[in-house]
């Protein structure tokens, strides 16, 4: 479970994020949705640390993130996993380097047991046997999935995803989506998702925020989304004319 | 931007600290320290044992120019060449070009490592970045630099021993008891400690430059640009400070 209050980010002048409160439950797939530009990013960088809010704080469980030591980040830090917008995955290793890379630094397992946690993550994301491919050599799809490997190989508490389906087909973006669902469900890890990919909001937004101009605009789940009558929402939602018709039609 | 520069010393000086944590793990901070060892060390010892060889040459072809004529006794080419060298020579102008050949490669991997978002992969992690990514370098640079640095001065003493004895410019036994006279050993403590001092700041102002860097391919371009001239200024500032504070 992670908590942000009250939470303000400015660049310059920019208002970026303008006092987001908001309940990341554990054990659920928690969105973040909102235009392009409308912060999400930002939002997560200030969940995980990476950038500092102007105000407000951010709680781990008990623990408050923003006024944290840096040896304190960095023991809560040992409970995340992160799926970057870019895949950040290190390219002058293999595959099966990049997943081993954390194990190496914090597990005490022997070289045997990482093969083996290794291969187990790939088969997790179907990708087993390309443990000897660089990342430059695999498709955009299969960098995101050997992303997600890297990040459960310690079994986070805190899954955070930034985009995972940007740039897939349908297809592929859903088998990610029920991928990021089904290995937060077994884990009971709070996963937060940065998306604004309309599928993945109706297939596995049980606790969705949306951002909007710097506010948070709507929260809610997928159920709700249809009903729900808020302005903004539907504006997200409804973007396209091709769903606006198909609204039309069905009423 | 002039302020600026004192904005920068002030964060450089406190990301010092930072590097010095306690490794995470220390078979990785091993396994990385011997690769930048092997690439210090044996990458650049090429360039190095080039330079040296015609610094060498160099020196002794014009100082048997400049002692024509003149009542300097021949034999002190050797002791000439010699103390050029190891004082002066191989510490500064092999740590100048090691700026330009390991520094900017440093500023280089650090840059592309932050704007491919790959120090924040680290950091979420858990890793300690400053730690894991600059110490190995630095203590790869504080171990093999000096070694570089004394191969230098023994080939640079060859070179000249090659420019002048096989070409006729001196005899064998002149150069010979050149290099065997007036022998001071604090001036090998000289080259060592200038090698040290040398090799910190190159691999920290190359490293600081790499990894804040921000922006784009233009950026990475500048920072590895700064990463050399930088370190080439305060390496000779350096150079001039401890030649005040060794001998004066
Ligand atoms: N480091 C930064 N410096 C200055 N402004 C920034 C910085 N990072 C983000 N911004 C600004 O904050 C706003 C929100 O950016 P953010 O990256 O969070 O958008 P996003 O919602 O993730 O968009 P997208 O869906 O396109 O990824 C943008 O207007 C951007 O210009
Ligand atoms: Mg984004």
């Amino acid at each position: 479970m992670i908590r942000v209050e009250n939470i303000i980010k400015t660049f310059g002048k920019q208002e970026v994020l303008k006092g987001i409160s908001f309940l990341f439950e554990a054990g659920k797939t928690n969105l973040i949705i909102g235009k392009s530009g409308s912060g999400k990013t930002v939002l997560l960088k200030i969940l995980i640390g990476l950038l500092h809010p102007d105000s407000g704080s951010v709680w781990y469980e008990d623990k408050n993130l923003t006024t944290s030591t840096k040896d304190e980040l960095r023991q809560i830090r040992l409970q995340c996993g992160m799926l970057f917008q870019g895949n950040a995955l290190f390219d002058s290793m293999t595959i099966e380097e990049n997943i081993r890379f954390p194990m190496d630094m914090f597990s005490h397992k022997t070289a045997k047991e990482k093969l083996h946690r290794v291969n187990d993550c790939l088969e997790r994301v179907s990708l087993a046997g390309i443990n000897h491919k660089y990342p430059s050599e695999i498709s955009g799809g299969m960098q995101k999935r050997v992303g997600i490997a890297r990040a459960i190989v310690l079994n986070p508490k805190f899954l955070f995803c930034d985009e995972p389906n940007s740039g897939l087909d349908p297809k592929t973006s859903i088998t990610i989506d029920n991928l990021i669902s089904s290995i937060t469900k077994e884990n009971n890890i709070t996963t937060i998702i940065n998306t604004h990919d309309m599928n993945s909001v109706m297939e596995i937004g049980e606790n969705i925020c949306l951002l909007d101009n710097g506010h948070l605009a709507w929260k809610g789940q997928k159920e709700m989304v249809l009903s729900d009558q808020s302005e903004v929402l539907h504006d997200f939602i409804f973007a396209s004319p091709f769903l606006q018709k198909l609204v039309e039609s069905a009423k | 931007m002039n302020l600026q520069i004192f904005t920068h010393f002030g964060k450089f000086i406190l990301w010092q600290k930072q590097i010095f944590k306690r490794p995470e793990n220390w078979s990785m901070y091993y396994k990385e320290t011997l690769r930048q060892m092997y690439d210090i060390g044996i990458g650049s010892f090429p360039i190095v044992f080039l330079i040296s060889i015609f610094i060498g040459a160099v020196t002794a072809v014009q100082f048997a120019y400049q002692m024509a004529g003149t009542l300097i006794p021949r034999y002190y080419i050797g002791y000439i060449v010699r103390d050029m060298t190891i004082i002066e020579l191989a510490p500064t102008i092999t740590c100048l070009v090691l700026a330009g050949k390991v520094g900017s490669n440093m500023a280089a991997e650090l840059g592309g490592m932050r704007q491919k978002e790959h120090i924040d992969a680290m950091e979420i992690m858990g890793v300690n970045t400053s730690t894991y990514l600059i110490l190995p370098k630095l203590i790869g640079s504080l171990v093999m630099i000096p070694v570089l640095v004394c191969a230098a001065a023994i080939i640079g003493i060859a070179g000249a021993y090659l420019a002048s004895v096989p070409t006729g410019f001196f005899m064998d036994d002149e150069f010979i008891t050149g290099l065997r006279s007036f022998f001071v050993p604090y001036n090998v403590v000289m080259m060592f400690v200038k090698a040290f001092v040398f090799a910190y700041i190159l691999t920290s102002v190359a490293s600081y430059q790499g990894y804040f860097v921000r922006g784009g391919s233009i950026e990475l371009g500048a920072a590895s640009t700064r990463a050399v001239v930088y370190s080439n200024i305060l390496i000779l500032l350096a150079d001039y400070v401890i030649a005040l504070l060794l001998t004066v």
